[in-house]
């Protein structure tokens, strides 16, 4: 195949510098760019839903595209954490791996891809639903649709169902796991298929813009919940502690 | 027991006049933005009616408050925890905006930029959401004095719930439809199912006087609360992407002002007072099994301020000298629970809501004046209420779970008023039996005249400023009004200034001096800023000062 052929190529130390320096710019940027962002734009942190607009799409939609990202979510996690050592210590071979997981990550992944089509659709069609569409929105639909794309073309690559299949486990597992523990291998990540280093970089700038967009609204997931009191009672709040003066809760009116 | 303060109002629908004043200074204090539009934290809306948005009250469809699971324990009937949770990522229960109105502007620059025409350019009607040219189908009180109720009013869930045992009783015709107002704002629940529904727990409720906020800070946009309030008190802001609700106008009340709706009501039917409750026993009362008890329970949570044993536990529980002085004064207490002539709105929703309603005689005494008989008979009005089952049913249905028994003390207190003042008025003997046929003596009677028809302003409203003492807990939260933040509902930014009820007075005076050169007292109010209280300037002074 075209694209194996030019990842064989050797990897030049360009790259290689590329795949240890990248991961470590995006989880700085991703770690103060939330940190930032909790401090000076709380009132900002929403999911901004565009329910009120419209709900018969987005009933359909919108759970499907979570369902669906978050079960891709836990499968990122299965796959690049956990060595393939490991679960050939427990005796799964590859080959039962894959023939356990392909199925469902074709079920996740179908699920986000028609879940996610279908918010797009709605975004350009409902009026009202397109109206209130924001720039922030705009870019971070194109990084998350890039970072499918990308996904579903390399997930294609590795099954093997077209071809002869790529063993990711081995070589971008390997390369996220020594990124994490401080000692990046950029080598073995810069001789990797092309379409699983496109399918990197741009979930690496998806995650740098993340705490810019509406994104945040993940790491808010309200578990909480389920361990309080139905009602809450308070007297004051301490006061949040910024040198910049909160932002005013409202926006002037835009139409009238 | 654990003793609470809780800012109620009660509300005299017999003077509702629907003019809709309170819904306009209302929306020009709080909801004049861009993303609430559409939210009217005050709405009047005519009964019967859909009422707004549209069929809120149908908790079949919305799914709004609590309900008890077999086992007797309160649950909200949107469900629970873990399925809300699974589910938060859409959430079919939530209002469209088309449920409530699209709102519009007009493109009044059709008018403005006009070239010179032979026909008068017409300004057309452009969403305020999207921007597009619309049609005009719905608003926030679009059946407003019954119109198209011919079509409406046989959809409103009220009627429809009253309707299977009175089918053929009902109908909209013009000659007998009977008609009120309903002025409405957020309850300020003792058992609020939007602070319950709330997953981040951005939503809580004051312990100083129950006010039941938003911290703007701390909404995610979950819209789980507008689900959760059976009233679609809880609006979501779709710019900012977080839930907004009335106040309470808490800046205010903290200065020990009523709310903008109460002051600016030309009816002037609002009441503003404390109530003093057992907080501990709020689950048990809401709990209880049938729903036709839910208000008697709701009575009994409310404590009597001046029994001893409750005073002395609220100094335990820290309540303020001062406000348990005003509880004892408090009109709202005296209207609901020593009265019992204001009831609560769908105490079935299990909220235990606190603004109260004292029903309308209204359109009993209109429909006996017209069959020509006197209406300020108290035998005839008497009679009357319980021949004329509609109304009396109806109101059942909105205050009481459908139970007619208190509708008809509450009314029955209302009309002996009426025929004992009339007697009085004119200068006839006034027949004793009359307060002693409600239970009341004619000294009673007379105090409660005095709270319903004259109505002063410093006893329709008793608000206790918050306490300079505890002036750290609620004294410096920052008056959203005043400052840069707006009309915003930050538990507490930082505060651009110090507000409180000294402040508040502080301030005025400085601003009166600078504006008069000297301090202004009530004798010399100007008339945009007088509050009732004084003559105004540019007033004829007729009469002398109420204080
Ligand atoms: C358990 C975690 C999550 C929860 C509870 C959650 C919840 C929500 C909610 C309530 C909305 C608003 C839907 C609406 O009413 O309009 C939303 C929107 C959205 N979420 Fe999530 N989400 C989660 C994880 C994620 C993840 C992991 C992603 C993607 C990486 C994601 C991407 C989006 C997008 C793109 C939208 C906007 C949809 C649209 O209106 O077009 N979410 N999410
Ligand atoms: S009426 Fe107000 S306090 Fe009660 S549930 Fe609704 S929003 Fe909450
Ligand atoms: S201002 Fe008073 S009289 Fe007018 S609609 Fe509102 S509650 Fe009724």
């Amino acid at each position: 195949m075209i694209l194996a052929d030019v990842a064989a190529t050797e990897p030049s130390a360009a790259m290689e510098i590329l795949w240890i320096a990248l991961p470590y710019v995006v989880m700085a940027t991703m770690i103060t760019g939330l940190i930032w962002r909790y401090r000076y734009d709380k009132f900002g942190w929403t999911t901004r839903s565009s329910q009120l607009y419209e709900k018969s799409i987005l009933r359909i939609a919108s759970p499907l595209f979570h369902y669906g990202i978050l079960a891709v979510i836990a499968g990122h996690f299965l796959g690049l954490m956990i060595p393939e050592s490991w679960t050939e210590a427990l005796g799964i071979s590859e080959h039962t791996y894959h023939t356990l997981t392909v199925p469902l990550s074709l079920t996740a992944g179908a699920c986000t891809i028609v879940g996610f089509a279908l918010l797009i659709y709605r975004r350009r069609t409902v009026t009202r639903v397109l109206e209130r569409t924001s720039t922030g929105d705009k870019i971070m639909y194109v990084f998350l649709g890039l970072a499918i794309v990308l996904g579903v073309l390399v997930s294609w690559y590795a099954s093997g169902i077209f071809g002869e299949g790529h063993n990711y486990r081995e070589d971008v597992a390997v390369w996220f796991r020594s990124v994490l523990v401080f000692q990046p291998n950029g080598a073995i990540m810069a001789a990797a298929p092309l379409p699983f280093q496109l399918h990197a970089i741009a979930g690496m700038l998806l995650f740098a813009i993340w705490p810019f967009t509406r994104l945040v609204h993940v790491f808010s997931v309200p578990l909480q919940y389920l361990a309080r009191p139905y009602v809450v009672y308070r007297k004051r709040e301490p006061h949040p502690t910024g040198s910049r003066a909160p932002r005013r809760g409202w926006e002037p009116s835009r139409r009238d | 027991m654990k003793v609470m303060a809780q800012v109620g109002m009660v509300m005299n629908l017999d003077k509702c006049i629907g003019c809709h004043t309170c819904s306009v200074t209302c929306k020009q204090a709080w909801t004049n933005r861009d993303g609430v539009e559409y939210v009217w934290f005050n709405n009047v809306e005519t009964r019967p009616g859909l009422g707004y948005p549209r069929a809120y009250q149908d908790q079949e469809k919305w799914k709004g408050g609590w309900e008890l699971t077999k086992r007797g324990k309160l649950k909200l009937k949107q469900g629970g925890r873990i399925k809300r949770l699974a589910t938060i990522f859409s959430n079919p229960l939530l209002p469209e905006v088309k449920d409530y109105y699209e709102p519009w502007t007009y493109d009044y620059d059709t008018l403005l930029n006009s070239p010179s025409t032979e026909h008068t350019p017409v300004a057309t009607p452009r969403s305020a959401i999207s921007g597009e040219s619309m049609k005009i189908q719905w608003s926030a009180n679009w059946d407003d004095n019954l119109g198209g109720a011919p079509e409406y009013a046989p959809q409103d869930p009220v009627v429809k719930k009253i309707k299977d045992d009175v089918t053929d009783r009902i109908k909209f015709e013009f000659e007998q439809a009977f008609m009120f107002y309903l002025p409405r704002i957020c309850e300020h629940c003792l058992n609020p199912s939007c602070v319950s529904s709330c997953p981040s727990g951005a939503m809580y409720k004051r312990e100083e006087d129950g006010i039941v906020l938003v911290d703007q800070d701390a909404c995610r946009g979950w819209r789980q609360c507008v689900t959760g309030c059976p009233y679609k008190k809880v609006y979501f802001n779709h710019n900012t992407g977080k839930a907004e609700k009335c106040t309470m106008c808490y800046p205010r009340i903290e200065a020990g002002q009523p709310t903008v709706c109460s002051e600016t009501c030309v009816g002037r039917l609002r009441y503003l007072g404390l109530f003093l409750y057992d907080a501990d026993r709020v689950t048990a009362a809401a709990s209880t099994p049938n729903e036709q008890d839910l208000y008697e329970a709701q009575l009994d949570l409310i404590l009597d301020p001046h029994d001893p044993a409750v005073i002395a536990q609220a100094r335990r529980d820290g309540i303020q000298e001062d406000w348990l002085e005003a509880a004892k004064k408090s009109p709202v207490y005296t209207l609901a629970k020593e009265y019992r002539v204001a009831l609560p709105f769908h105490p079935e929703y299990r909220t235990m809501p606190m603004v109260w309603y004292i029903p309308p005689l209204s359109p009993v005494v209109d429909a006996l004046r017209e069959t020509g008989n006197d209406a300020e008979d108290a035998d005839n009005l008497f009679g009357a209420l319980r021949s004329l089952r509609i109304p009396v049913e109806y109101l059942a249905e909105l205050f009481t779970a459908g139970d007619v028994a208190p509708v008809l003390r509450s009314l029955d207190t209302l009309s002996a008023m009426r025929a004992y003042m009339r007697d009085k008025n004119i200068g006839n003997d006034t027949d004793d039996t009359i307060p002693a046929r409600v239970g009341l003596s004619e000294a009673q009677m007379l105090a409660l005249y005095r709270l319903l028809a004259v109505a002063k302003y410093e006893d329709r409203y008793v608000i206790p400023p918050a306490h300079a003492e505890v002036a750290a807990d609620l004294d410096e939260m920052g008056c959203a009004l005043d400052g840069e933040g707006g009309p915003g509902q930050f538990a507490a930014p930082p505060p651009p200034q110090r507000v409180s009820a000294e402040s508040f007075h502080m301030l005025k005076a400085v601003r009166d001096e600078q504006r008069y050169g000297a301090a202004v007292t009530s004798a010399t109010t100007d008339l945009p800023h007088w509050n009732g209280k004084g003559v105004a300037l540019g007033m004829p002074k007729v009469r002398k000062s109420d204080d």
